[in-house]
């Protein structure tokens, strides 16, 4: 059997990444490598206000200071910042008014990716932004959400438009001192969503952010802020692809939310960046800054991630529970197949009084993937009666992957309740006899086992997405384990 | 259907079945009993197509065709079902889930469309009655946290639900009460066609007053030493098996 097993986890997968195309789009690059000057001339090229300008060139000269933290569990090679592109844009970015304006094979691009750039009646449930390598192309339904008020539109248009609020909250959750590659982020950041939701709306659909990098040698830093307003509710989704290189790419985003008195903000990733090739080449160097401010009275702030590419996924979505009353959330499945690497999980810092927090963590480890949840719950002293609860699961395909699991709790307040549960098991080979006995394959053995073990956090995604997240797991583990 | 030659088999290089032979036609029940380690389970793991033992000498033939040559879905597929000893556990995949899955792997493979979620469900009713299944089980994960009798009921419901032409019941006897055992008694025989066949394997003769089998054979040491119709099983419940041992010590000193 064991014999058998090897032959079948060395099979590991031909399991082809059907995102890896790449789109011949006719590209305003700057040149390589990073400096003063590159900060001064993304600026330039996006038009910036000097406010902005000064923000970036603060957050460069910050960075200068600072050095890449070792600390997580991940094997990286070195990044040299003078090897990457800061900015590339799609050319003939003039003032897109109809959707006809746009590059035929940019609109083929996002066809092909399955993301509408036309406002479609059978996907009128979803306003997508869509981003490519630095800027954002589209933003549909943009109109039909103006008229209650909400704001949904790149982040540079925001810049333009509604200084004032961006002026107010950029910064506010991730201070551009916050870590090296939020810091970086802030320093060269493109572009990205942003998004407003106004006192008492319940955003009346998904809004969803599409984000391609099709460049090569090029970073993507994008950043996205979304606030609700008071009494407000929205849901959000993001999704991600690249095309297959050898070379890795650095994708180093912020994410930063803020929700006021009783506003709720549902934000969910599948997130599927070009993971490398079967030997560990090439891949996506995912590390992002993800944080939530839960700063009203009984605001809320939920995270889910379906997380099944990227070579090296580094990322922390997170809550601050300031608010009284106030809940966080934390649902994510992290894959690593072949040789990838993932070091993820969240912090929720309990501040208010009765502030909650859920965290469920869901590891699956196949090929040579290492896998490593690192959760840290904190209540500061005056968050009398905050509760945590936390389960990390693991589950092992085969026997040559890793799970890690690093909880840190640190309670400073006696009435707090905290709990942490943790399991890890194997899909044993006793399963799959069972399955393949009753006429299901291998393959569709795995698939039935591994959604079943991810069910809790798929079903918190938005429903239109949880059918493809469920795809998308079993693709990531094809002929992974016997 | 089924035709056993001389079938060798070892585990880990031990040696367990020792050469055996079996014709079993369409329509006969036949029963297999034996000591505990006589290689009964062994057997029906080996007729449903488990690797980790090693055929080391012999032939099966089901259907016509080389049973050993087929992965074990396929032989599902084919129709060969093996009821567990042991049934597995596969928390947070639903009954309902598992069993569409099977189902419509089954149908696929005769060139039928899949179910539709509704004939699906209105299939899956009907067979729990059969089995007088509680129909919350079907909600709930295969196996998971199912008392034994709950999970041996469940092997006979979705042998129901999949409708094989050569059932192999693995001790599915062992662990159920009397209510229990004559339900599952009850759905084996409801489900007995002049098509389809059974190999009932068990240690006692209590379930061989519900199914009563066409022949029985009795299994020790890897060999079938003894072979008779259903009233050896009475003789086995009255004489216990050190009859049959003390049988062949004699034949082998004779």
């Amino acid at each position: 059997m064991e014999k058998d097993q090897d032959k079948i986890i060395s099979d590991v997968t031909t399991s082809e990444y059907k995102y890896g195309f790449y789109s011949d789009i006719e590209m305003d690059r700057i040149p390589k490598g990073l400096n003063e000057d590159v900060v001064r001339l993304i600026s330039v090229k996006k038009n910036e206000p000097e406010w902005l300008l000064d923000f970036r060139l603060k957050s460069y000269r910050h960075w200068l200071t600072m050095k890449m933290p070792t600390w997580p569990n991940l094997k990286i090679a070195p990044i040299n910042y003078q090897d990457i592109i800061f900015y590339a844009a799609p050319k003939e970015r003039k003032n897109l008014n109809s959707i006809d304006d746009i590059d035929p094979e940019l609109k083929k691009t996002f066809d092909k990716l399955g993301i509408p750039l036309q406002e479609q009646k059978h996907l009128a449930g979803v306003a997508v932004d869509a981003v490519i390598d630095s800027v954002s192309i589209k933003t549909t339904f943009k109109e039909t959400l103006a008229e209650m008020g909400i704001i949904f539109c790149s982040f540079s248009d925001a810049v333009k438009e509604y200084p004032d609020l961006v002026k107010r909250y950029m910064g506010s959750v991730v201070p551009y001192t916050d870590n090296f590659f939020a810091t970086l982020n802030s320093a060269v950041f493109s572009d990205g969503s942003f998004c407003y939701i106004p006192k008492g709306i319940r955003c009346p659909m998904e809004l969803s952010t599409y984000f391609r990098i099709n460049s090569a040698n090029t970073g993507q830093f994008e950043r996205t802020l979304l606030i609700a307003d008071e009494e407000s509710y929205v849901s959000y989704l993001e999704g991600c692809t690249a095309p297959s290189r050898d070379e890795n790419q650095l994708h180093a985003a912020i994410v930063e939310i803020v929700a006021e008195k009783n506003a709720e903000v549902k934000y969910s990733t599948v997130q599927n960046w070009y993971p490398g090739d079967k030997e560990g080449k090439g891949g996506v160097y995912n590390f992002v800054t993800k944080r939530g401010m839960c700063k009203g009275e009984s605001s809320k702030i939920s995270w889910t991630q379906i997380e099944t590419g990227s070579a090296i996924t580094w990322k922390y979505p997170s809550c601050i529970l300031r608010g009284d009353n106030s809940v966080g959330e934390f649902y994510s499945v992290a894959v690593t197949n072949n040789y990838q690497q993932a070091d993820t999980g969240t912090k929720m810092t309990h501040i208010g009084k009765n502030t909650r927090s859920t965290i469920v963590s869901k590891g699956i480890s196949a090929g040579h993937g290492q896998n490593s949840y690192r959760g840290l719950v904190k209540v500061l002293k005056n968050a009398t009666n905050a509760r945590n609860y936390s389960q990390c699961d693991s589950l092992l395909l085969g026997d040559k992957c890793g799970a890690h699991t690093f909880p840190y709790l640190e309670v400073d307040n006696s009435t707090a309740i905290v709990e942490h549960e943790a399991t890890t098991s194997k899909i044993g080979e006793d399963q799959i006899f069972y399955c393949n006995q009753r006429g299901i394959s291998t393959e569709d053995a795995i698939g039935l086992i591994v959604n079943g073990y991810a069910r809790e956090v798929i079903n918190k995604l938005p429903m239109e997405f949880a059918v493809e997240a469920q795809k998308l797991l079993q693709i990531s583990l094809e002929g992974s384990v016997g | 259907m089924l035709i056993i030659n001389n079938l060798k088999a070892s585990i880990e290089g031990k040696s367990i079945l020792k050469g055996i032979s079996l014709d079993i036609k369409p329509g006969e029940i036949h029963a297999i009993m034996g000591p505990n380690g006589s290689g009964k389970s062994t057997l029906a793991a080996v007729l449903a197509g488990r690797e980790d033992i090693e055929i080391t000498e012999g032939t099966v033939t089901y259907l016509g065709k080389n049973l050993l040559e087929m992965t074990a879905e396929d032989r599902a597929k084919e129709g060969i079902f093996l009821g567990f000893q042991y049934p597995i556990e596969i928390p947070g995949v639903s009954m309902v889930n598992f069993m569409k899955t099977a189902v419509n792997e089954h149908r696929k493979h005769k060139g039928l469309d899949p179910l539709s979620a509704s004939d699906f469900l209105k299939m899956m009713r009907e067979k729990k009655e059969l089995v007088e299944i509680d129909s919350k089980l079907a909600n709930r994960s295969v196996n998971e946290g199912f008392s034994g009798g709950e999970k041996k009921k469940n092997e006979i419901f979705q042998m129901a639900m999949l409708e094989p032409k050569l059932a192999i019941l693995d001790e599915t006897d062992s662990g159920l009460d009397i209510d229990a055992l004559r339900i599952v008694a009850n759905g084996v025989n409801k489900l007995k066609r002049p098509d389809n066949s059974f190999i009932v394997i068990t240690h006692y003769q209590r379930l061989l007053d519900f199914i009563v089998p066409d022949v029985v054979h009795v299994l020790y040491d890897g060999r079938i030493v003894k072979t008779a119709g259903k009233e050896l099983a009475l003789e086995l419940e009255e004489k216990g098996y050190d009859w049959i041992k003390k049988e062949i010590e004699n034949n082998v000193t004779t």
